[in-house]
């Protein structure tokens, strides 16, 4: 070793040039967890109009805003770039590489996003206010009817949209060129697995995503009709591409989180991961019908039967490999010798919160039943229930599960436990009764609701409130295990937890995986 | 397989960018033709054929009558009074038939427009055949004039026989400011 062998540059400009993927995870879990915080805020502005039935405290198209911009922060803002920093942090240390493979544009992917989300933040401001057509931005709500400032969200779309792609080959990169030998890839944690066929699928659907704004810029301001029924073209053909996006989507939202799960499971079970290689296929699978499933986000839009019935049985066939993960990771942990740490607890809330969440997707997969569900809180109650307690769930587990590791001092347990049940009954109390809410007919979207649906708003509100505020109590519980947390110097901060990253000395060093480690 | 650089991270990176120009691209080139192509030939959103027929067969099948129900509709911000003259027509699959709509711009300003037909149910769009329609292209109007539109349509002879009734209906859009850059098809 050398003095080659230097740890983090001094002073502010460190975290503006660094190209160290530790570095760089850092400041994405943190920008996302800043995002988090400003999309929650929108969801309590949501949620206090939502109190009472009739027009409480916001104009009804500022509540529009709300809505729209609460799901575009959340998606892009805080789940997206908190995996992103996930795979940055641990991709490496898991397959026991030195840093990622392209480390400048690692830099250039992260630093585009605080100017991007700035930008789309500043449409607030603007004359006609923000985006207002919801976070699925329909044509022609988001061309025609649209407000000046959406000229501003197309190009922030189109900047997040690089930075996604950008990190994504780098972890395609990382991944396919920069393993340990004898790291395999069937020998590789599922962590790394998952976030392999998500960055693939990232590349392939961002673009498409790109292609819609596109259209819709050139629709606002040079004169194509792409989504203009007036010039031959048609609106039902952005949701074709819209969807055709967005449910590739939600697979690269929850894959990661299903990584995550499947690393934390064995180490608290003390068991070995049950049915390694059909989690790969059963993730390799879902991927693959993410593809052909996207109508089934628009069923009422007058398909013909044919398509009706390929977009339904499609959909219902996702529910099988998902099955088999479920089942891997119930099986994982049966006879094992079971303890509940925080990272466990959140682990398990996802396990039983995300099956309520796939349930009930296959309830809206059932194409007539659909027509009743569509649009209404039932839609909202399933995504949260798949989203919250799917990635954020996870995502929380993944913190307390790596921190120690990470910073080298142990959280506050007892805290742990509480955010965790605070925000396990906030979250249910906040979204169970919109199942209710929604198959009674009340549709998303809208400030005002009938008076029956006045109880359950209030119990659902009153939940979001509880939730919000669990994570207040994490942000003060992260802080203090970072300034004042217990030292721990284990290498295995947890027991039964196996894998490179673990080999490691606590903290991680600033430099790992110099030489690359032998694996067996 | 094909390299694209020796250095295979530089490699892979440069596979995964083409990757992305591709689906880029996919979207202008496939997704949006591939569209049109599908509604053209299932016949869904009710979408008529935007070109002229050309009448082939000319046996006209008395056996049964149609129902023919015309609608219109303005688009947000349209000020026109635009409608049929007619509103029902019962006609003979084969045969041909002639009606009239009219349009009025009550506007002082000379505009244009371009009206956007749809089919009622949407599986017999495929059967409807317009001969001559103002709809294959747009309709300029002075200030305060009128006009009327004519529409000569025939229904196939293979007209589903559990089809009873087909209600079209136009839209009429606004598209002055369009017009001049028109790309419009129809």
């Amino acid at each position: 070793m050398g003095d080659h062998h230097h740890g983090p540059a001094k002073g502010p400009l460190r975290w503006i040039t660094t190209t160290n993927h530790k570095d760089i995870g850092t400041m994405y879990l943190w920008f996302s967890f800043s995002m988090f915080i400003l999309g929650g805020a929108f969801a309590m502005i949501i949620r206090a109009e939502l109190f009472q039935p009739g027009m409480q405290l916001i104009e009804p198209a500022f509540f529009n805003q709300m809505t729209t911009m609460h799901g575009l922060v959340m998606v892009f803002g805080a789940i997206m770039p908190s995996f992103v920093g996930l795979a940055n942090w641990l991709i490496p240390m898991m397959i026991g590489a030195p840093d990622m493979a392209l480390p400048r544009m690692n830099n250039l992917s992260f630093w585009i996003l605080p100017p991007t989300f700035a930008l789309l933040a500043s449409t607030l401001f603007m004359e006609g206010g923000a985006p207002a057509a919801g976070w699925t931005f329909y044509a022609p709500l988001s061309t025609t009817y649209a407000a000046p400032s959406v000229t501003f969200f197309i190009f922030s779309i189109h900047l997040l949209g690089v930075s996604s792609i950008m990190g994504s080959i780098n972890i395609i990169a990382t991944v396919m060129n920069m393993r340990a030998p004898g790291m395999t890839y069937m020998k590789m944690p599922l962590f790394v697995w998952t976030w392999l066929i998500t960055a693939f699928l990232l590349v392939a659907v961002m673009p498409v995503l790109a292609g819609a704004v596109t259209m819709m810029l050139m629709d606002v301001h040079f004169g194509t009709s792409f989504f203009s029924a007036a010039g031959g073209g048609d609106p039902v053909l952005f949701q074709h591409i819209f969807w055709f996006f967005g449910h590739p989507e939600v697979y690269i939202i929850i894959l990661p989180a299903f990584g995550v799960v499947s690393q934390i499971i064995p180490t608290f079970s003390r068991k070995p991961l049950f049915g390694y290689d059909s989690m790969v296929y059963a993730t390799a699978s879902i991927a693959f019908l993410s593809f052909i499933v996207w109508a089934h986000h628009m069923y009422t839009v007058g398909m013909p039967v044919a398509g009706e019935l390929f977009f339904m049985y499609a959909t219902m066939l996702i529910a099988v490999p998902t099955g088999v993960k479920v089942f891997n990771w119930v099986t994982t942990m049966w006879r094992g010798a079971l303890t509940f740490e925080t990272p466990m607890m959140f682990s398990l809330g996802f396990l039983i919160l995300f099956t309520i969440g796939g349930f009930t997707g296959l309830m809206l997969s059932i194409a007539p039943a659909d027509f009743q569900y569509h649009d209404s809180y039932f839609v909202v109650a399933h995504f949260h229930y798949v989203m919250v307690a799917g990635a954020i769930f996870s995502m929380s587990a993944a913190i307390y599960y790596w921190l120690p590791k990470w910073c080298g001092r142990m959280y506050n347990e007892k805290m742990g436990q509480m955010h965790f049940w605070i925000s396990f009954i906030g979250f249910n109390l906040a979204f169970f009764p919109q199942h209710f809410v929604g198959l009674a007919g009340m549709p998303r979207r809208i400030p005002d609701y009938a008076l029956q649906f006045a109880d359950f708003n209030m119990l659902s509100s009153i939940g979001a409130f509880i939730y919000g505020a669990s994570q207040i109590l994490f942000l003060y519980n992260v802080i203090a295990t970072i300034r004042s947390g217990t030292p721990t110097s284990e290498e295995k901060t947890w027991e039964g937890a196996e894998g490179l990253e673990w080999t490691l000395p606590t903290p991680a060093p600033y430099h790992t995986f110099e030489t690359p480690p032998a694996v067996k | 397989m094909f390299q694209l650089s020796d250095n295979p991270t530089t490699d892979t990176a440069a596979k995964l960018v083409v990757v992305t120009v591709a689906m880029f691209a996919f979207v202008f080139v496939v997704m949006v033709p591939l569209y049109n192509v599908l509604c053209d030939v299932l016949g869904i959103n009710g979408k008529t054929n935007g070109e002229a027929y050309i009448s082939v067969d000319v046996e006209v099948d008395t056996s049964r009558e149609i129902k023919i129900q015309f609608l219109t509709s303005n688009n947000a911000g349209m000020p026109w009074e635009f409608g049929p003259t007619v509103k029902l027509m019962k006609v003979h699959p084969g045969a041909v038939n002639d009606t009239v709509f009219f349009a009025r711009n009550p506007t002082p300003e000379a505009m244009i427009a371009q009206a956007i037909p749809s089919v009622s149910p949407a599986r017999a769009a495929a059967y409807f055949h317009k001969t001559e329609c103002f709809c294959f292209n747009q309709q300029p109007l002075e200030g305060e004039s009128s006009a009327e539109l004519p529409l000569q349509f025939i229904i196939d002879q293979d007209l589903p026989r559990d089809i009873k009734t087909i209600t079209l209906s136009y839209t009429i859009f606004d598209v002055t400011d369009m017009a001049s850059s028109a790309v419009a098809a129809r």
